[in-house]
């Protein structure tokens, strides 16, 4: 299905006339849980898979992770991660700015960065900023942050619905579909246009639970452009936190794949979402 | 030598001089002079309010910042802060001086109840009552953390900001004693926000003010770093009128306008406060 060659941009096959398909964010090195999300997509009739982006960081082996997405013919966005590790910037540009946001993330990064090889890179630097795909008849716009900055957190209790409203206007889109925060929603704006978090495979949501979670998006019958499922994925984090640990990454993070609170990175959350979580 | 140009490619930030220039205190680092003597910016009304954030909802603002003066001398906020958590996410910065445990109850309430987010943000100005009274007056630094530790006992989780007034609180170690101050206070997941000083209004009578050397060269700034400055993506509204941002609403040339939309043109970076923005980066959002 997909020329196979390293570092070309890839051609990508499914219906025209998309009924269903499923949305992947962040994948941070995941491995079991992109496996999982997968075969469980398939299984729900997904006709197509798309990623995000951000396909390293946190988790271990992100070179793992592009010959799976080859593999299945997943779509895939770049993410902050890809144009930083893709073009050897100095960190991964996540946006944060606390300092001890940015410790965690720098750990992430430079392991990231060290595991990559040249031709996922090389891979990396062709990924589109924003693709756009037709659902049941309706536009959809996929993005990593926002569609206007790559590394934009679209919080759900911090972007207002007429931000929203000007962000697909702008931008031309029924459907916007984005990542990057870590932190799943979606939401039906008055003028009838949607909005999906699709929240990451990379890491449990902030909410107690093992878990991580994609979107699987359906052409609406009467009832605006799309239905969304946010599914909720059980996947072997017991592999990955085997992983994780023989690849020496922090134990803050692994506390977070096996307790489902985040331990790093939380100074970014608004105070809604900080609420929500344990630390 | 030609000033670089701020461009304002979206309006997502909305700041309302809510209090005006009026403050229960006289700091003497304040970019704007606020005390409870200074009229030049009344406080706005309720009307003056909702007829700005209505404005704002129009133009697709992401979010809401109420300052002053200290908005909690205003005797509609919480009307105000209720009412603009219909449109968007609100922060309010204080001083801290005025957060009872009703009022503390009461701000909680409006945050559960919103779907976005309210915050508070408190200023302190030193890990010691030394450094903060000096500034902030006699007693306000135990009055401050006294309303931290209410708002925190509400369930609130409050944003503090520290001005490098403080020294050494810019660097890790200085950090590190902030945090452990504010989790002394009770505040087991402390948000520390740091604001380098403009010296303009009272703090450039406290040290020193700009030179006419203080001046951003246009062949000195980037595309990127001029989008990241929050005069690209913010305005402020006050009792007078619409302003570029929060610093300058002293300066005549920063009034823009009086409704917002027409204020959504590109501005010269003329002043030396502009310097201390490109240059540390920082935005006054949280």
């Amino acid at each position: 299905m997909n020329d196979p060659a390293p570092g070309a941009a890839r051609r990508h096959c499914f219906p025209a006339a998309l009924q269903c398909a499923a949305f992947f964010g962040g994948i941070y090195g995941n491995a079991p849980a992109l496996d999982a999300a997968i075969a469980d997509a398939r299984a729900r009739g997904a006709e197509a898979l798309f990623c995000l982006g951000d396909l390293g960081g946190f988790g271990p082996h992100p070179e793992r992770i592009p010959p799976i997405l080859w593999e299945h013919d997943v779509v895939t966005v770049q993410g902050n991660y890809e144009d930083a590790v893709g073009n050897g910037k100095p960190d991964c540009g996540c946006g944060y700015t606390d300092p001890r946001d940015n410790h965690f993330a720098q750990l992430a990064y430079d392991y990231t960065l060290r595991k990559t090889p040249a031709d996922q890179r090389a891979w990396f630097r062709t990924l589109p900023a924003s693709v756009r795909v037709d659902l049941g008849g309706w536009r959809l716009l996929l993005c990593h942050g926002s569609p206007r900055r790559q590394n934009e957190f679209l919080w759900e209790s911090t972007s207002s619905d007429p931000f929203l409203e000007r962000l697909l206007r702008e931008h031309g889109t029924d459907v916007l579909l984005c990542t990057h925060s870590g932190l799943p929603w979606s939401r039906r704006l008055p003028s009838g246009g949607l909005v999906v978090n699709v929240g990451v495979l990379g890491r449990p949501a902030n909410d107690g639970r093992r878990e991580v979670s994609y979107a699987l998006l359906a052409a609406g019958a009467g009832e605006g452009p799309a239905r969304v499922e946010q599914v909720l994925l059980p996947y072997d984090a017991d592999a990955l936190l085997a992983d994780m640990e023989r690849e020496g990454l922090p134990a803050e993070f692994r506390e977070t794949i096996a307790s489902g609170w985040w331990t790093t990175c939380l100074e970014i959350l608004p105070a809604k979402e900080r609420a929500r979580g344990r630390f | 030598m030609d000033a670089p140009v701020a461009p304002i490619p979206w309006l997502d930030t909305l700041w309302l001089q809510v209090a005006g220039t009026v403050c229960n205190l006289r700091c003497t680092h304040c970019f704007i002079s606020c005390a409870p003597d200074n009229h030049r910016h009344e406080m706005m009304t309720l009307a003056d309010v909702r007829r700005r954030v209505a404005e704002g909802a129009r133009l697709g603002v992401r979010e809401y910042y109420f300052t002053g003066g200290e908005p909690f001398m205003h005797r509609d906020l919480l009307t105000m802060i209720e009412e603009t958590l219909d449109a968007g996410p609100v922060t309010v910065l204080t001083n801290g001086l005025f957060l009872t445990d009703e009022t503390c109850a009461a701000i909680a309430r409006l945050a559960a109840a919103a779907a976005y987010s309210l915050d508070i943000r408190v200023s302190l100005d030193g890990w010691g009552a030394e450094d903060h009274d000096a500034i902030r007056g006699p007693g306000t630094h135990h009055r401050a953390l006294e309303g931290i530790g209410r708002l925190h006992r509400a369930g609130m989780n409050p944003v503090i900001t520290v001005t490098e007034a403080a020294a050494g609180v810019g660097a890790g170690e200085g950090r590190t004693r902030f945090l452990a101050l504010l989790r002394a206070w009770g505040l087991d997941r402390p948000r520390l926000k740091v604001l380098p000083l403009w010296r303009i209004g009272a703090e450039a009578e406290r040290t020193y003010g700009y030179g006419p050397e203080d001046r951003l060269a246009p062949d000195a700034v980037t595309p990127e770093g001029l989008l990241s400055l929050q005069c690209a993506s913010g305005r402020m509204a006050t009792s007078r009128g619409v302003y570029v941002c929060p610093l300058l609403i002293e300066e005549p040339e920063a009034r823009l306008g009086d409704e917002i939309a027409e204020t959504l043109r590109p501005f010269p970076l003329r002043y030396g406060a502009c310097v201390t923005c490109y240059v540390s980066g920082v935005t006054c959002r949280t």
